[in-house]
């Protein structure tokens, strides 16, 4: 039982710099998971079109038939978000979590390019930690 | 997916788990891509005109759909990206929710999509979006003057469903009254935004119960510390 499926981060342009996979059913290539990304930033941006009131800032969550899906836009632009199992509850938390490791380990890299691909050792491994302790408290509850 | 749950529309429609008459928008479109309803109750924002907001709302889901599809993570299979699906094939969504709106989605084996756009703490929606489909297979689909493909004018369906959106205000009239009556210190106060007909934008306490009479019995009320 997995209790988020994968992670995507994207850029403000709509590229994916960050895709993680946590045990979802059947291969996804990059370029799949690439077009996704795009595709995400897109819709992301509509659903604000779309707004019958002003200060629409995006989805942050879509309910699908077999997985529900969290968004988080910083104030920059970068986009967060993870596939869980339906009616996972939490996921904001473990978003902001994502994104202060991204602040501490990525952004704070002086050898990251921005917007560029995450290859950061330190994010991967707190990463790791941050999933793996959001699991066990899901399994807690 | 279920639809066919007998021709005959269930006496109750399903309780509203809205905490209030929020609704925004409601539209119709058929497997095509064709606006055949479109009804509006609150919306301050108009961004585009009525027929570029369509076309952009039936892109969204078609892209939302396509996009489901593919990022299934139970399915082994899911096909490539962007190839076009049958209604009920693949993983499709039922809402999203942003900030400032929700929009839950119904489709029907038939490519009928409905859409309603509401408050973004409303709740499931997913009952109210069959029943709605209900009414249309009884008012439009049964009608032997509608031409399919063409926008929805049929006086009955119109009717309940405006008689439809109107119980939902009366159960929530219904619901503070409730209130009052397990908390006096709550005070309960009842925003009633654009109404589609004048005599819905005042909902009297005599009124209330004219039309909770017409209404075939009221659910057993909900505990009081359940969540709006």
């Amino acid at each position: 039982m997995a209790a988020i499926y994968s992670l995507y981060i994207i850029n403000k342009s709509g590229g994916l710099i960050f895709y993680k996979d946590y045990g979802s059913a059947g291969r996804m290539d990059t370029n799949d998971s690439l077009r996704l990304a795009s595709l995400w930033h897109s819709m992301h941006a509509i659903s604000q079109q779309l707004s019958p009131v002003h200060g629409c800032s995006g989805i942050e969550l879509l309910e699908a038939d077999t997985f529900d899906l969290h968004c988080f836009q910083s104030l920059t632009g970068t986009k967060f978000f993870v596939v869980s199992e339906p009616g996972t509850q939490h996921m904001d938390g473990l978003l902001k979590q994502i994104y202060e490791l991204y602040t501490d380990y990525v952004l704070k890299n002086p050898f990251y390019e921005m917007e560029m691909p995450i290859r950061c050792e330190l994010f991967d491994i707190n990463l790791a930690q941050a999933v793996l302790k959001d699991r066990v408290a899901l399994l807690g509850r | 997916m279920q639809f066919f749950g007998g021709s005959e529309i269930s006496p109750s429609p399903p309780l509203p788990t809205a905490s209030g008459n929020n609704g925004h928008m409601m539209y119709v479109f058929n497997r095509n891509g064709i606006c055949l309803l479109y009804r509006e109750w609150n919306r301050p924002l108009h961004t585009l005109n009525a027929q570029q907001d369509h076309k952009l709302m039936f892109g969204l889901l078609f892209s939302l759909k396509s996009l489901t599809a593919k990022m299934d993570p139970t399915s082994v299979d899911k096909g490539n990206l962007g190839v076009p699906q049958l209604p009920g094939q693949g993983c499709s969504f039922h809402s999203f929710r942003t900030n400032t709106y929700k929009l839950s989605f119904m489709e029907s084996p038939s490519g009928i999509k409905i859409i309603l756009v509401t408050h973004p703490r409303t709740g499931d929606l997913r009952e109210s979006l069959k029943y709605i489909y209900n009414l249309y297979v009884e008012y439009v689909v049964k009608n032997p003057l509608y031409t399919p493909g063409t926008p929805i004018r049929c006086e009955l369906f119109d009717s309940t469903l405006d008689q439809y959106f109107r119980s939902h205000l009366i159960h929530m009239v219904e619901l503070a009254k409730l209130m009052v009556a397990h908390h006096p210190s709550f005070p309960v106060t009842i925003l009633i935004t654009t109404a589609t007909k004048p005599d819905n934008s005042t909902a009297t306490d005599n009124q209330s119960r004219l039309i909770h009479h017409s209404c075939h019995h009221l659910p057993p009320p909900p505990s009081p510390d359940s969540t709006l």
